[in-house]
């Protein structure tokens, strides 16, 4: 029997979209319709029992062995519970409820909890800080703007139906006709399959985004420049693009990790903010960051409103302490000071730099995570878990911070929990333990 | 569970009681005629009152967490860890979910409303509300800027807008219909404002007055609960007090379909702005106050200021955004489709400012010229005036002459030249408290079983360490405010909850929303258009968009019927 799904969120990437269509035979996801190649991957991959951690596992002998689920989670406590410094890793490809329970393991462990903002968009984070947060929901994008600028993002390959749903393909309210009532400006290094579709281009050179930025806001705020080009840049194109930001009725800036990790980081966003303020004294601008793990946004909003602070905070004062480059989990890795790690539906021993892998591999790590990876590998504990929005429900943010309920479409294999009930189960556990 | 509290002063002036030494009995979470067998607390030589009702607080939602995530600095200025009983704390203006909870109920605050709720971002709302605990919950719906809202209005199908609404409500769990700058936020998204009540809101066939009108009508319509909460248009702007009295004409020809007002006045003090300058800006409490004692359809919330650094947050982007380019301090913007567009800056109310001088005197003077207690409801539009736990300092200033005088000398004269309140007299006796922390607020909403202790009612009780016989709260302001500020305890649902001002037990309070039924026809009709909004306009799909009851704690929808059809 086939069984048809429909207002589905698919959680692969922030653009989140919640069209998807799923049809499930068999308690087999059979066909998906609407989401693009990669989100069309992720749900047939999950059907794939092959490719899936399926039975918890612990270390013994140096070998990883099949064990019981109470095994697992007492392992997995007693680990966590015996650390010093626990670091608790992950949590932007899982529901805000995992993240939340997560958030209170931390606290009772005193450990310091981190997400993947850290290697991504942590800087724009740090910016906002600094300059605030001049942005929309995209809804305000597919219905009023008619700029649209990528910097440093290629969503065409990262986010492939970005341009569709929201910023230059729909037709919008005061923008009838689509994309013929849009302009799209690319700023990229390179001349990415996202510029290859913009009808202006700008080149900039690698490493000097802060000054391009730096020299648009001075022509904005009606300075004339004094050199004939700016990071490779001529003077003309940043004359030309300065207007076009002025005179468009609403703008919007969309940035990508070109901006937030080459050199500068969290100033050229300060920067890219403090133009967007400009440009308001003239007309309507906002910024928006294109966010990539699914629900990475939402680890910043739940950590924000129990523990005040969006990533990297450290709970051995007992209260949430903040202090990105201090308590970021790559500074805390490669300082040494970790001794055991907990990873939720992520994989640094992939993604992390050298010095901090070489560290982790000398404590103990628990992952819970639905496939397995490089990280899950090395692991001590390895607790599988269900698919958050595929098989289990949940919450997640969208990159503009709206939040999606995400729906169920197929059991998860036999015996595989949620991450959600897995940490609820350490969490009790560890109580228990400290006392 | 029973309880009883013995021998206190009770304050329940909903039920004609003020002062007399009685006990409260409490089973089941309700307050009963007498039990047997219970557990008694000696609550003798100390005052007691219904549990305090929080109307109009930003306290959960995108824009609270936006102003979280701007403001690192804020938490660091009041941290505690972990303990036995709560979770770790941080937070001064913009508090963590936890702190919030905990901080309400030790001041004796048993229900909170939260200010504004933004549809598309409902869930957010209500989960950080799931993370309130200590507390029964509320959400305020803005409606004020709706495009679906607005075209039923500008069209005159108001059947249909009404319809729209109540969907509306029970889509995002809401409670109430809230405007915040009725059409000057749907006028941001393209950088602008309306400034009069007859502007009209660009591309949308609608002034800010239709716009108004048009909400109380449906509200009334629909008799709802609760009515109309505005947010008028001009916030913050000097001379605006026109734009005020103008709105409050507009009561007049709308009948209330219960026993209460058809307007909300919120945070009245930022309204209330005469002079033509930032140099000669002046209180015009005078003639709002006037304006709400010659009318039976008004209360309003005073929206104290309390010196001090802190967070500005509204769903009036075009006002942060000006409040930002006045200050230079940075500034948050989060424009919702379709629907409002809130913004964020930090903002320091200064003694030796002018303006701030002359703002706070107005919260004070408007909650001392309205005639009747029941009309005025003490807030600082937490914490665009001040954050929620300056309240004890305004109970204090509301009972003591005094301690206005002491705080007016050390003010910029200004707030003297410019205000009335060093002439008024007028000092609030603990009835008058009661009514303007708690009843006042009951009522307005709509709560039959909040802000009194009559029987029936929820056994939500706060006991002060204060002897109402023994003290002059006009010269001992300092143990008013003290007592205020940390209850002996707090009984919430029938439990005690915080005792000597430490949270002794957490519990998760109930969730309020409305659900008003419409005729099935006309909601038919109605949906084809919203689904036809959602295809066309929105960026989720319509099936997506309602909250699902699991975001919400002991959710309680309070039915009404309303005879739209
Ligand atoms: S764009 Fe992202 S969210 Fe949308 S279908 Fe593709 S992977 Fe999924
Ligand atoms: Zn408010």
């Amino acid at each position: 029997m086939r069984v048809t799904h429909r207002d589905v969120v698919c959680s692969f990437c922030g653009t989140l979209c919640d069209d998807i269509e799923v049809d499930v035979e068999d308690g087999r996801i059979a066909e998906v319709r609407h989401a693009c190649r990669i989100g069309t991957t992720k749900f047939l991959s999950a059907s794939r029992h092959e490719h899936r951690l399926l039975k918890p596992m612990v270390r013994e002998n140096g070998r990883l062995k099949e064990v019981s689920l109470e095994e697992a989670v007492e392992r997995a406590a007693e680990i966590l519970a015996g650390a010093q410094r626990p670091l608790l890793y992950g949590w932007s490809s899982t529901s805000c409820e995992a993240q939340s329970v997560g958030i209170e393991l931390a606290e009772v462990l005193g450990g310091v909890i981190d997400n993947t903002s850290t290697v991504c968009h942590g800087p724009s984070t740090i910016a906002v800080h600094e300059a605030g947060f001049i942005s929309c929901t995209l809804g305000e994008v597919k219905n009023r703007a008619d700029l649209v600028i990528y910097w440093g993002a290629n969503p065409m390959h990262a986010h492939p139906r970005h341009l569709s749903r929201y910023s230059i393909y729909p037709r919008g309210y005061f923008r009838e006709r689509g994309h013929q009532d849009r302009t799209l400006v690319v700023v990229d290094v390179r001349r990415t399959d996202t510029a290859r579709l913009a009808q202006k281009f700008v080149r900039v050179q690698p490493g000097r985004d802060y000054e391009l930025i730096s020299a648009l806001r001075a022509v904005v705020n009606g300075r004339k420049l004094p050199m004939d080009e700016v990071a490779g840049v001529s003077r003309e194109d940043i004359e030309e693009l300065a207007e076009m930001m002025k005179s468009c009725s609403f703008g919007v800036l969309f940035f990508g990790m070109g901006l937030t990790q080459s050199p500068g980081r969290h100033r050229n966003i300060d920067n890219a903010i403090c133009l967007v303020r400009d440009l308001n004294t003239y007309t309507k601008f906002v910024i928006m960051p294109m966010r990539g793990h699914y629900n990475v946004v939402g680890f910043s909003e739940v950590l924000s409103w129990q523990a005040g602070f969006p990533f990297a905070v450290d709970f051995s004062k007992g209260y949430a302490w903040y202090n990105p480059g201090e308590t970021t989990a790559n500074d805390v890795l490669q300082r040494g000071e970790c001794d055991a790690m907990l990873v939720v539906a992520s994989d640094p021993v992939s993604n992390f730099p050298k010095p901090s892998v070489e560290n982790m591999l000398k404590m103990p790590i628990v992952a819970i995570d639905v496939h397995p990876t490089p990280t899950t590998m090395v692991a001590d504990v390895v607790i599988p878990a269900a698919i958050a929005g595929i098989e289990v429900e949940g919450t997640a943010y969208r990159m503009d911070v709206v939040p999606l309920r995400l729906r169920k479409v197929v059991e998860p294999p036999e015996g595989v929990l949620s991450d959600v009930e897995v940490l609820q189960r350490i969490l009790e556990r560890v109580k228990e333990i400290k006392g | 569970m029973k309880l009883v509290l013995k021998n206190g002063y009770v304050y329940d002036p909903a039920n004609g009681v003020n002062g007399e030494k009685m006990d409260i009995f409490i089973e089941n979470g309700k307050i009963v005629e007498e039990v047997s067998g219970a557990k008694e607390i000696d609550c003798s030589g100390m005052l007691v009152m219904p549990g305090g009702v929080e109307i109009h607080s930003h306290i959960a939602g995108g824009k609270v967490n936006t102003a979280r995530l701007m403001r690192p600095e804020d938490h660091l200025r009041n941290v505690a860890p972990r303990t036995s009983v709560t979770r770790s704390v941080c937070g001064y203006s913009t508090p963590s979910t936890f702190l919030t909870g905990y901080a309400y109920s030790k001041m004796g605050y048993t229900t909170a409303f939260t200010a504004a709720l933004p549809p598309l971002m409902a869930r957010h709302t209500h989960e950080e509300l799931h993370d309130i605990p200590m507390l029964d919950k509320g959400a305020l719906t803005v409606m004020g800027n709706n495009w679906l809202i607005m075209h039923y209005l500008s069209e005159g199908r108001i059947e249909h807008a009404c319809a729209y609404a109540a969907w509306l409500l029970r889509a995002t769990k809401g409670y109430a219909i809230k405007a915040v700058n009725p059409g000057g936020s749907e006028a941001w998204g393209w950088g602008r404002d309306v400034r009069s009540l007859d502007d009209r809101v660009p591309h949308f066939d609608i002034t800010p007055r239709e716009i108004i009108r048009g909400l109380m009508e449906i509200n009334e319509r629909l008799s709802l609960p609760h009515s109309v909460h505005l947010h008028p248009n001009n916030l913050g702007r000097v001379g605006n007090f026109t734009t005020t009295l103008e709105t409050l004409e507009l009561t007049r020809d709308v009948k209330p379909s219960r026993e209460r007002q058809v307007l909300q006045l919120t945070h009245a003090q930022f309204h209330s702005y005469g002079g033509d300058s930032w140099r000669n800006f002046s209180s015009e409490a005078e003639s709002i106050a006037k304006a709400v004692n010659s009318s039976d359809r008004l209360v309003l919330d005073m929206g104290q200021v309390v010196f001090g650094d802190t967070t500005t947050m509204t769903a009036d982007g075009p006002m942060e955004y000006y409040l930002s380019s006045l200050t230079g301090l940075k500034w948050a913007n989060k424009d919702i489709e379709l629907e409002t567009a809130p913004g964020v800056t930090p903002f320091v109310y200064s003694e030796k400012s002018p303006v701030s001088g002359v703002q706070w005197a107005i919260g004070l003077e408007l909650a001392l010229l309205v005639e009747s207690p029941e009309k005025v409801m003490l807030t600082t539009d937490h914490p665009n005036g001040a954050p929620f736990f300056t309240y004890p300092k305004i109970v204090a200033w509301l009972m003591s002459a005094k301690s206005r005088e002491e705080v007016l000398e050390r003010l910029h004269r200004a707030a003297q030249k410019n205000t009335v309140l060093g002439s008024i007299d007028r000092e609030y006796g603990w009835s008058e408290i009661c009514w303007v922390t708690r009843t006042a607020q009951a009522r307005s909403l709509g709560l039959e079983s909040k802000g009194h202790l009559g029987v029936g009612a929820d056994a939500d009780v706060a006991v002060y360490r204060i002897d109402p016989e023994s003290t002059d709260p006009a010269r001992d302001y300092e143990a008013v405010e003290r007592a205020f500020s940390a209850t002996a305890l707090t009984v919430k649902g029938g439990e005690v909850v915080v005792r000597d001002g430490e949270v002794v037990k957490v519990v998760s309070g109930r969730t309020l929303y409305v659900d008003a039924g419409v005729g099935e026809e006309l909601e038919r009709e109605v949906l084809k258009d919203v689904d036809y909004y959602f295809k066309r306009f929105y960026t989720v799909n319509l099936a997506n968009y309602p909250v699902q009851e699991v975001y919400l704690t002991s959710p309680e929808a309070v039915k009404v019927d309303s005879g739209v059809r």
